[in-house]
């Protein structure tokens, strides 16, 4: 499930080909090597978890995988098609792949609405009408509905970065990067958007997570990754890796970040309800 | 429903006192403002020249004779406010965005752009208005146009456009990145991202400085006098030398205070408001934010 020998460059594969493979992948800025050897795969369904003090390279990761950054080296592979080959036209593997930020990045000058018909309308060409409905429907599922014509500085952090998610959603991904997105909220909001994840990956959606929410990383993680100075020092189920860690550096990152949090070792570490 | 609040004694107590202090600073400011006006109003009657200034300068009669022709002239430098104004709006949103492509391929899209902006916006008006007024029809080309108002208007359309062109591109680089990332992360390709993202919340940002410059250009539009159209400070000027009286020069001083007077206000109205919107939230709070 882990090393992915299974999937040639050349195919789709079989039935369990991985929706997102990573192969040795560096990345620079200038002279300093901000990822190193990075591999892994998210098969369909599953989610991967980045773990990772700040400057770990957990951001810049993600973005190598929607290629708002150049990848130096290796190869990430998006249902078997290698979309680091420099002829891929970027536009139209950013339409296949949900992207949510840690500040919700929200476009301020369009409705609630608008925010999340216009990649749909403008870039998957579907009909004004039929992209309205779905909208609606996806910001009923989230409780929206009634803000559909509200401007997003009305809303509240956490419906701000549901309605991002929902946002990502609507270009129907493949896969779904999200980048911290509970690190800007009150702790008070943090449950209502990672019950929304938890939600999705139940519906088999494969993605991507960095987080510091270390109870919900357990539930909902397939795999985990711990990054420190861009290698991957550790991997393996959340069990393995948050409770029986091997390494001294993940120890204590985890107990850093565990600190200001209730105690527990085991679970509730993290507000989730 | 609960019962209604009834202020204090001591709270009415400090709201008599607060009438009385705005009443008593509302006193001091209007007899302020009336020794001012008097000391400056008498200071100036009283001058030994001001009967021949207000001869020379205020006549009714000279500023009702010379209001025809500078009536006629005011509606030349109206006409090319608005022509040259959107014009210039037209072609310095097309500048600015020619600067922002990336790639190769662009390179000499990007310096030339550059390179306009840098030539128009360094050179006096007046100059330009030369250049293109006396230069173009030298060079004798069929097609051009050779009417100094076109070829005035076309030089004013190169200065201002470079200006403009400024303007939009500091309103382009306001929008924080992190738009255009979502914009992208959303499939959509660069001119999608500037159109639908960058611009809207470009152009409502730098409505007030291009209105500013909309002021200037109404009253740079009395420089194509110096190609020999007849605005309304040449028709001044015309009916000035007729009688070597200057009343003619304020009338067409006040027809540019008319238009120019109500944009200030609505510059400032604007300005005022953008800065309202933007300053909502603590963060905002401080003033000094970028």
């Amino acid at each position: 499930m882990t090393t992915g020998d299974a999937v040639g460059p050349g195919g789709p594969g079989g039935p369990a080909a991985p929706v997102l493979s990573v192969r040795g992948l560096v990345k620079l800025y200038g002279n300093t090597v901000v990822l190193r050897d990075i591999t892994f795969e998210v098969g369909p369904g599953q989610a991967v978890v980045l773990v990772g003090g700040s400057g770990s390279g957990k951001s810049t990761l993600l973005r190598c995988l929607n290629l708002l950054e150049s990848v130096d080296d290796g190869e990430i592979l998006l249902a078997g098609e290698e979309i680091t080959d420099p002829r891929v036209n970027a536009d139209r593997i950013r339409r296949r792949i949900g992207v949510v930020f840690q500040a919700y990045n929200l476009f301020p000058h369009l409705t609630v609405l608008q925010n999340v018909t216009l990649a749909p309308i403008l870039v998957h060409r579907v009909p004004r009408a039929a992209a309205r409905e779905r909208a609606r429907e996806l910001l009923g599922r989230i409780g929206l509905a009634d803000k559909v014509d509200v401007y997003p500085d009305r809303l509240s952090g956490g419906q701000q970065q549901r309605l991002a998610i929902v946002r990502a959603l609507a270009t129907e991904p493949s896969l779904l990067l999200l980048d911290e997105i509970t690190s800007a909220l009150d702790p008070e909001l943090v449950g209502e958007v990672l019950d929304l994840v938890g939600e999705l990956k139940r519906e088999g959606m494969p993605m991507v997570l960095a987080t510091h929410e270390m109870a919900f990383a357990r539930d909902i993680a397939d795999e985990v990754l711990v990054l420190d100075g861009g290698l991957i020092i550790e991997r393996g189920t959340p069990q393995r890796v948050l409770d029986e860690s091997r390494q001294e550096r993940t120890r204590r990152f985890l107990a850093r970040i565990r600190e200001p949090g209730p105690p527990g070792p085991g679970h509730a570490a993290g507000p989730v309800t | 429903m609960t019962a209604a609040w009834e202020p204090s004694e001591r709270e009415r107590d400090r709201r008599r006192l607060r009438r009385r202090a705005r009443l008593r600073s509302a006193v001091i400011a209007a007899a302020s403002t009336v020794a001012v006006a008097v000391v400056a109003g008498v200071g100036i009657t009283r001058a030994s020249g001001w009967p021949r200034v207000r001869q020379r300068f205020f006549s009714w009669s000279e500023i009702t004779a010379a209001w025809p022709a500078a009536r006629t002239g005011m509606i030349i430098n109206l006409e090319l406010f608005v022509v040259c104004g959107a014009a210039a709006a037209a072609l310095g949103l097309l500048v600015a965005l020619l600067r922002t492509l990336a790639g190769p391929v662009f390179l000499p899209l990007r310096l030339l752009a550059a390179a306009y902006t840098d030539l128009f916006r360094g050179l006096p008006v007046i100059l330009v208005l030369y250049l293109v007024g006396f230069g173009v029809p030298a060079l004798r080309l069929r097609g051009l146009p050779t009417d100094p108002l076109v070829l005035g208007g076309a030089a004013l359309v190169l200065t201002y456009s470079a200006y403009v062109a400024e303007v939009f591109r500091a309103g382009i680089e306001s929008v924080h990145p992190s738009q255009v990332a979502a914009a992208r992360s959303l499939g959509l390709t660069h001119a999608q991202t500037m159109r639908r993202v960058v611009l809207p919340q470009a152009v409502r940002r730098v409505i007030p400085p291009l209105l500013n410059d909309a002021i200037s250009l109404q009253k740079d539009s009395s420089l194509v006098s110096v190609l020999g159209v007849v605005d309304a400070v040449r028709a001044a000027q015309i009916a000035t030398s007729a009688h070597f009286n200057y009343s003619p020069y304020v009338l067409a001083g006040l027809m540019f205070l008319a238009i120019t007077v109500p944009l200030t206000r609505i510059t400032d109205h604007l300005a005022a408001r953008s800065a309202r919107r933007r300053g909502t939230g603590i963060g905002a709070a401080g003033g000094g934010m970028r």
